[in-house]
């Protein structure tokens, strides 16, 4: 039974003024799949550094990140003779890779082509087929915590993305900014009894649920804070508190960070971007130490609409491109490698003359992840992507 | 003779005078809710005076009185951004920057920031002026036009002298075209310095290319995802685009006298023609000879003429007033008026708002967070003024609608999916309860929403035939006044236009 058809039980059961106060609680050895969706089109180039490539420095005048050096501290940090990570994730990511918490996927995407950003990233959320008809009413976590029957889903945004739409009951809540309890008690009551019965009454009961239970944790965070602790700010603090949550009552989160849009001076082992990726780095970094025991069970794949141009513009930025890296985190995963397909980085192997080609197409990655993590029937996995062949990467 | 006039004055006396003009039926307060922010007294009373078609006329009426009550003419008259012109501004904030960089260095931070709280202030301006015509212009199909090709053209005021820039573009760029030509607008909005910035074509110049603004004027602006264009199109635009910028100075830039006579100059905005490329473009099929900023007026003429553009903006027009699925007929309908009257926005509307399609969808489109929050204000607050505007923009934000405050270009969502989700409708139970009980709004008008019921109000009684059992049941628990009263604004109904 899902979490909609429990709740529409309970309060049939019990139709006067009944509201569950208590979330359900996940246990411990469940897994757990964070979806981390950068919105803009991450320049994956500059992030995981094909270092071996003269033609990145060639082209990369002024935004290229300078090749591995331990006694620069705006070098790559040197994962093989080939790739390197930008210098701003030392502090984060860079131990998690180094525990073989981390992997990287380069030459990841979709084969959608429009290079729209709003284009893409609806076609990638919604996980259909790129040109038949589309369902907008079927995003493909929807479909997996449909397909999981019993795991609870979540979206830790303002409003639920399109891959979280659909059948299942998923539940969306900001983690961004305090979160005082405004409606009283017997408030919520009427609410909960005005709505019952019609179009949005699950949404109303989750959301008012949702948010007694956010109150109640930030309070806290609050007294741990006043009791000498940093508090964590930015991503970092959602990232904390998302872990809370998905911790004790979730199997399988969205969130999406923005700003990834870089046409315009995106620095290189300084500026803007490298501040960006600091602080999705120290946010996932956190996360995981914040997930307890509960990390070993838990997947995290970070994702963007497409990458950029191979290339730098004529304003130190870069335009919209085509292939981008994904990367895989998890306390139970067998990370510290560059995986998947990939190619040498030259003038002629560019895609379209300016791009990444897609050489590992994410509905394959997450096909083939699902299966691993979850043990999902081939029927199952063919619900959440139809007509797609799971792509074993051996990370799980 | 005298008891037919006794009877007379005693339906007079139990019937209100209103009562004798036409009577006022559901269906047209349902109306009512749609073409305007929301029904109020003052809209009521008009539609009464003229009827429907006249009502409507007036509406899509390009001249139309945007006469304000004088409290609220006076709170505009009196902001700066309506004393200092674009140009003062952008001459201020040039000698401002020249005067911060030969500051010694300790003194250059609080110099730096007094000059961020100044286009802080004129942002704030810029929300305030539009909130305050929004609640209290009959223009109020113009008003909303407003909000809707601020949106269509967006652009984010978080991004460098956009903060500063916004009241100008929404001033000179946008107002003046809202029931226009499409392609005034169009023209308007690629020579404003706001959305130059926006959109980096500030930067794009020949052998500097910057694909940003060229890709989104057709995917968002134009001709939609589907238009009909390629990635060779977008790059033979980025290049005829070239050398469209801003200039903030004073003087014309220096040219030789080989390209001085393709120089242009309009306020800020300035056509450099040294930073264009001058190559001869393939765009849309068509061949665009070299010719500097002739180029840029005959791409202007061939994206809003081409039918992939009228399609698109009926689409968006239609999404907004109709429906989140409007369907195909209507869309071409409105296209064909858009393309015989060379893209008038106005005519188009027309057809719009007479097609049986608009009539069967009244009162089941959702209110997105700023037809919400303005048409409870404008319910609960009836006949009065609301003078004090800030928190408006506060519960806006809390909503996830905040003015010039979308990030991306692409504008915020008119859909359901884009509103309604648990997290936003406990947020908009939130914002009701606010409405009811801020102070600082409440300051500003006679009668306090913590003590008095609106079921009190005449307004009430036009819309209780709207409401459901199951809200009045809901009602009757509620202890105080204000309790009530956030609960009516949290009602299902509520929710609806």
């Amino acid at each position: 039974m899902n979490r909609r058809s429990f709740l529409k039980l309970l309060t049939s059961s019990f139709p006067a003024a009944y509201f569950p106060s208590e979330l359900f609680a996940v246990p411990e050895n469940d897994t757990r799949f964070l979806l981390i969706f950068l919105r803009g089109g991450y320049d994956a180039a500059n992030i995981l550094i094909p270092h071996s490539s003269t033609y990145y420095y060639e082209t990369r005048p002024n935004i290229a990140i300078a090749k591995p050096d331990l006694n620069n501290p705006k070098a790559a940090l040197a994962i093989d003779s080939d790739w390197g990570l930008h210098p701003a994730l030392k502090q984060n990511i860079w131990p998690l890779f180094q525990q073989g918490e981390a992997a990287f996927i380069p030459f990841a995407g979709t084969n959608d082509l429009s290079r729209s950003h709003f284009e893409t990233q609806d076609s990638i959320e919604l996980g259909q087929s790129i040109t038949g008809h589309k369902n907008y009413n079927s995003g493909f976590i929807n479909r997996l915590v449909k397909e999981l029957s019993g795991k609870q889903g979540i979206s830790f945004t303002d409003s639920l993305p399109l891959s979280c739409k659909g059948d299942a009951n998923i539940a969306n809540i900001s983690l961004k900014g305090n979160k005082k309890q405004k409606l009283a008690k017997n408030q919520i009551d009427i609410l909960t009894e005005m709505y019952h019965g019609g179009s949005f009454d699950a949404y109303v009961e989750e959301g008012l649920n949702l948010s007694q239970k956010a109150a109640d944790d930030f309070a806290n965070e609050m007294i741990q804070a006043n009791r000498g602790a940093i508090m964590a700010k930015g991503f970092e603090i959602q990232a904390k508190r998302m872990a809370k949550m998905m911790k004790e009552h979730f199997n399988i989160g969205f969130i999406d960070v923005g700003g990834w849009d870089t046409h315009y001076n995106q620095g290189n082992a300084e500026g803007e971007l490298a501040n960006k990726i600091k602080g999705l780095g120290n946010g996932i970094a956190s996360f995981s130490k914040e997930m307890g025991p509960v990390w070993k069970k838990t997947v995290v794949l970070v994702i963007s609409e497409f990458g950029r141009t191979f290339r730098e513009n004529g304003n130190k930025g870069t335009d919209h491109g085509h292939g981008s890296t994904y990367w895989l985190l998890g306390g139970g995963i067998k990370g510290k490698q560059i995986v998947g397909e990939q190619i040498r980085l030259n003038e002629n192997n560019l895609f379209q003359n300016r791009d990444y080609p897609v050489l590992t197409e994410y509905r394959t990655l997450l096909s083939g992840l699902f299966r691993a993590q979850f043990g999902l029937s081939e029927k199952s996995l063919h619900t959440i992507f139809p007509d797609i062949k799971p792509l074993n990467l051996h990370l799980i | 003779m005298n008891l037919i006039l006794s009877t007379t004055l005693l339906i007079f006396a139990i019937f209100p005078l209103e009562a004798l003009c036409a009577p006022i039926t559901n269906e047209d307060i349902k109306w009512l809710n749609r073409i305007t922010y929301g029904i109020d007294t003052q809209t009521i009373e008009n539609f009464q005076d003229l009827g429907r078609q006249a009502f409507l006329a007036q509406q899509l009426d390009r001249g139309m009185n945007e006469k304000l009550p004088p409290q609220v003419q006076k709170i505009i008259s009196d902001l700066q951004i309506e004393q200092v012109s674009p140009e003062m501004l952008s001459e201020h904030f040039q000698e401002q920057n020249q005067i911060i960089k030969k500051l010694p260095k300790n003194e250059r931070i609080s110099a730096h920031n007094e000059q961020k709280a100044y286009a802080k202030e004129i942002y704030e301006e810029a929300v305030q002026r539009h909130l305050l015509r929004a609640l209290y212009s009959q223009a109020q199909i113009k008003e909303q036009l407003t909000w809707f090709w601020l949106n269509h053209f967006n652009i984010f005021q978080g991004k460098g002298p956009i903060r500063w820039l916004i009241s100008d573009y929404e001033e000179s760029a946008i107002r003046p075209h809202v029931l226009g030509k499409f392609r005034d607008l169009l023209m308007a909005t690629l020579q404003h310095p706001a959305m130059l910035i926006y959109l980096d074509n500030s930067h794009n110049a020949a052998n500097k290319i910057n694909e940003n603004y060229a890709r989104e004027l057709m995917e968002l602006h134009t001709l939609g995802i589907e238009g009909g264009y390629s990635q060779l199109d977008i790059e033979a635009l980025t290049k005829v685009l070239t050398g469209a910028g801003v200039n903030f100075g004073n003087g014309q830039t220096k040219l030789g006298n080989k390209l001085m006579p393709y120089y242009r100059r309009n306020g800020s905005f300035e056509f450099n023609p040294k930073r264009h490329d001058f190559s001869q473009k393939q765009f849309l099929g068509e061949k665009i000879a070299g010719e500097g900023f002739v180029e840029i007026e005959k791409i202007v003429d061939i994206l809003a003429r081409h039918p992939s553009t009228a399609k698109f903006i009926s689409y968006k027009l239609a999404v907004y007033f109709v429906s989140d699925t409007p369907s195909s007929e209507l869309i071409e309908k409105m296209a064909k008026t858009f393309k015989t009257t060379d893209g008038d926005i106005s005519a188009t509307l027309m057809t719009l708002f007479e097609s049986k399609e608009f009539t069967a969808s009244l009162g089941s489109k959702i209110r997105d967070p700023i037809h919400y929050v303005l048409a409870s204000l404008r319910f609960a607050f009836d006949k009065q003024t609301i003078s004090y505007v800030d928190p408006i923009n506060k519960w806006l934000k809390d909503l996830g609608e905040p003015l010039y405050g979308h990030l991306t270009p692409d504008g915020y969502g008119m859909t359901e999916k884009d509103w309604i989700s648990p997290a936003q409708l406990t947020k908009h139970f939130e914002t009701a309860k606010q409405i009811v009980n801020n102070n600082d709004i409440s300051s500003s008008i006679s009668t306090s929403l913590k003590e008095t019921k609106l079921s009190s109000t005449p307004l009430f009684q036009k819309i209780e035939p709207i409401l459901s059992n199951q809200t009045k049941l809901a009602l009757r628990k509620a202890v105080t006044p204000s309790e009530w009263n956030t609960l009516l604004l949290s009602a299902p109904e509520f929710l609806y236009r």
